[in-house]
């Protein structure tokens, strides 16, 4: 085999383990062994429903969780143990976009402080950033003289663009975007989408964009990963997991998804699932989704089924003891 | 219509907040109707006035001015009495809102919380009102209804909460139920359980459903008719299929067109509609959409000042009537 360049980011058995309250509850396994490669330019979706653990997936691959176990390379160097101190040069390559534009900004600062913030910190003399600033301001299509406004100046989809000239200020390759549009007004959830997508083209970014929303996800991703309960179900192209899923809580997550098509909805069989997601706390044994899979059988309640490609093929793995394609 | 007449009469409904900036219209000269059996589906962003409609059909606006009429089973809402709303809501009609968990109180039980409605109602005794209230747990599909009769709210899943709201909601066996985004808060597979619930539900007892809500998936899989509001307004009003294949106004072909979708490729950017949703503080002369509106943007010059200064009222043919200078009726030149 040729060698390969590693990927940007490569996240092997990431853990992140909560601990439960004193004695009342068992450590909460928020994400329980995810991996999974990202290329530089490319966009992987992390879709999962509540308490699947994407968002802390997120936040640990940032750092702003402590990882319990695993490694997290990025550009082939593990990051996953260094300090602080250590992360700050890399903290210019990696940078994060929040759900809520507005609680994510600090309402005393004017929007010049707010981007320019990352670049003091990595050392440029104040008139380098404001410069700077002005420029990531038509960047994202902002008015560069609203740039000593405060941000409840703005509204929902404005701010959206302050959060993300933020992040793109120190010339980041990966940007990790946790529900970026969800707290937005659906007329403008498509602006802040076409943005990213033109962001990413014009400075070949790559992001790990993490929603619950699939058909966003579709959307914008390259290639996607399902998780439930801390885990990833199912990981591959874009085309083929939301082509042909196969794992049974894929195929039901994307049957649950309402169409805006009144014929459709008519035509679509659904497969409707039992019950709610199981707590972290207390994972059922086995397959964590058997209790709630139509397909479950006497394996399913014992052991755990490991990710692994199927027979469908190369590009998509499932943790599944009953794939579709078997 | 072969229909007598309809459950829910709303006429030229307006609701008007004093604010410290002056009186704002939140919701103005709205008119609509739904018929028993039958789903009203209103969609609109944050600001289009959608929540406030609802509160002010149950009558529950304190501190706003609230004229037109809101006819419900032959009998005019608006001037009613506290008192006399009281009886009404519960018994007539009832509302769920998004988050179950603060409408329900933290240190009483599930069952207790339910058995009340039958007891302040129906006068039940404690016992009967407790039977009955396991006997509606069950039919809203929680598992196990005479244990869990015993929990508190705080021990349920989000979508077990919603199922509680509707259990105490339909106690007393409304004919109108109002649903204020009851699923958004929910995850995507336990929204499909809840909107089946509420379908079911509704075909088991010929509800009238006004469903509220900023999603137009929700709105294609459960609603017979839609308003689309915007601004405090209609903007539009048609029968499900007709809305979705050939919209009139230009604000809801905007929404659909630039709505990301599972059934669609994803070759080309989605087709955004510039700005953001109007503020009611400084409502525009002309039509609230205007300045967004694609319609308006390639329209001759003297069609951009009409649309910036006059506010067209909705017209257009039966059934289908839109709020705009220019609609896109089907057979009509847009």
């Amino acid at each position: 085999m040729t060698t390969t360049p590693p990927p940007l980011l490569r996240v092997r058995d990431l853990r992140t383990t909560f601990p439960g309250r004193r004695g009342r509850s068992a450590p909460i396994r928020a994400v329980d062994g995810v991996g999974f490669d990202l290329a530089a330019g490319e966009t992987l979706g992390l879709v999962g429903e509540s308490g699947c653990g994407k968002s802390t997936t997120g936040r640990t691959i940032v750092r702003l969780l402590e990882p319990t176990a695993g490694s997290v390379s990025y550009d082939g160097r593990d990051i996953s143990h260094l300090s602080q101190r250590q992360l700050k040069p890399l903290r210019r390559d990696i940078q994060m976009v929040f759900q809520d534009p507005h609680s994510s900004l600090n309402p005393r600062q004017t929007v010049a402080r707010i981007i320019s913030d990352p670049l003091l910190v990595q050392g440029s003399s104040a008139a380098e950033a404001r410069e700077r600033a002005v420029g990531l301001m038509e960047l994202v299509g902002l008015i560069p003289e609203h740039i000593d406004r405060y941000p409840h100046e703005f509204s929902g989809g404005q701010a959206q663009r302050i959060g993300i000239a933020r992040a793109l200020a120190t010339s980041p390759r990966l940007v990790v975007a946790d529900e970026p549009v969800s707290a937005l007004d659906v007329s403008v959830q498509a602006q802040i989408v076409n943005l990213m997508e033109r962001l990413q083209r014009e400075l070949g970014l790559a992001y790990l964009f993490i929603a619950h929303d699939l058909s966003v996800v579709k959307r914008v991703c390259d290639r996607v990963a399902v998780m439930y309960l801390g885990r990833i179900v199912e990981i591959g192209d874009k085309e083929r997991v939301y082509g042909a899923p196969e794992h049974p809580y894929t195929r039901a997550l994307l049957s649950a998804v309402p169409l805006p098509d009144p014929a459709a909805e008519r035509a679509r069989e659904r497969i409707t699932l039992l019950g709610d997601p199981p707590s972290p706390a207390a994972p059922p044994p086995g397959c964590t989704f058997h209790p709630r899979c139509p397909k479950a059988r006497a394996v399913c309640r014992t052991e755990a089924p490991v990710l692994r490609t199927t027979a469908r093929g190369e590009a998509r793995q499932v943790a599944c003891h009953f794939p579709e394609s078997a | 219509m072969a229909d007598s007449t309809p459950l829910l009469s709303v006429r030229d409904l307006t609701v008007t907040f004093p604010t410290q900036h002056g009186p704002v219209r939140a919701v103005d000269s709205l008119a609509f109707e739904v018929p028993r059996g039958r789903t009203l589906g209103i969609v609109g962003e944050s600001g289009s006035g959608k929540s406030v409609t609802s509160l002010a059909v149950m009558g529950l606006h304190t501190g706003a001015d609230v004229t037109g009429s809101v006819v419900l089973d032959g009998q005019e809402l608006i001037g009613l009495s506290d008192r006399a709303l009281n009886g009404l809501r519960g018994r007539k009609m009832a509302m769920i809102f998004q988050d179950p968990l603060s409408s329900l109180h933290p240190y009483h039980t599930v069952g207790e919380q339910v058995a009340e409605h039958h007891r302040v109602h129906f006068g039940s005794g404690r016992r009967a009102a407790r039977a009955r209230a396991v006997e509606a747990l069950a039919e809203v599909g929680i598992p196990e209804p005479r244990r869990r009769a015993g929990e508190y709210p705080h021990q349920f899943s989000g979508g077990m909460r919603q199922r509680v709201m509707i259990a105490m909601a339909l106690a007393c066996e409304p004919d109108l139920l109002i649903a204020d985004e009851p699923t958004t808060a929910l995850d995507v597979t336990v929204q499909a359980q809840i909107l089946e619930l509420i379908a079911r539900l509704q075909e088991e007892r010929g509800l009238a459903v006004v469903m509220i809500t900023h999603d137009l998936g929700v709105v294609a899989r459960v609603a017979h008719d839609v308003l689309v509001m915007y601004g405090g307004r209609a903007a539009e009003q048609a029968a499900v299929d007709a809305l979705f294949t050939s919209p009139a106004h230009p604000y809801t072909r905007g929404l659909l067109d630039s709505l990301p979708r599972l059934d669609d490729p994803d070759d080309a950017p989605l087709r955004a509609i510039p700005g953001s949703p109007p503020s009611l503080l400084d409502p525009a002369p002309g039509c609230a959409f205007a300045p967004r509106c694609a319609r308006a943007a390639r329209g001759s010059e003297e069609e951009r000042a009409r649309c910036a200064a006059e506010r067209p009222v909705l017209g257009g043919p039966e059934g289908h009537p839109a709020a705009c200078h220019f609609p896109a009726h089907e057979g009509v030149a847009p």
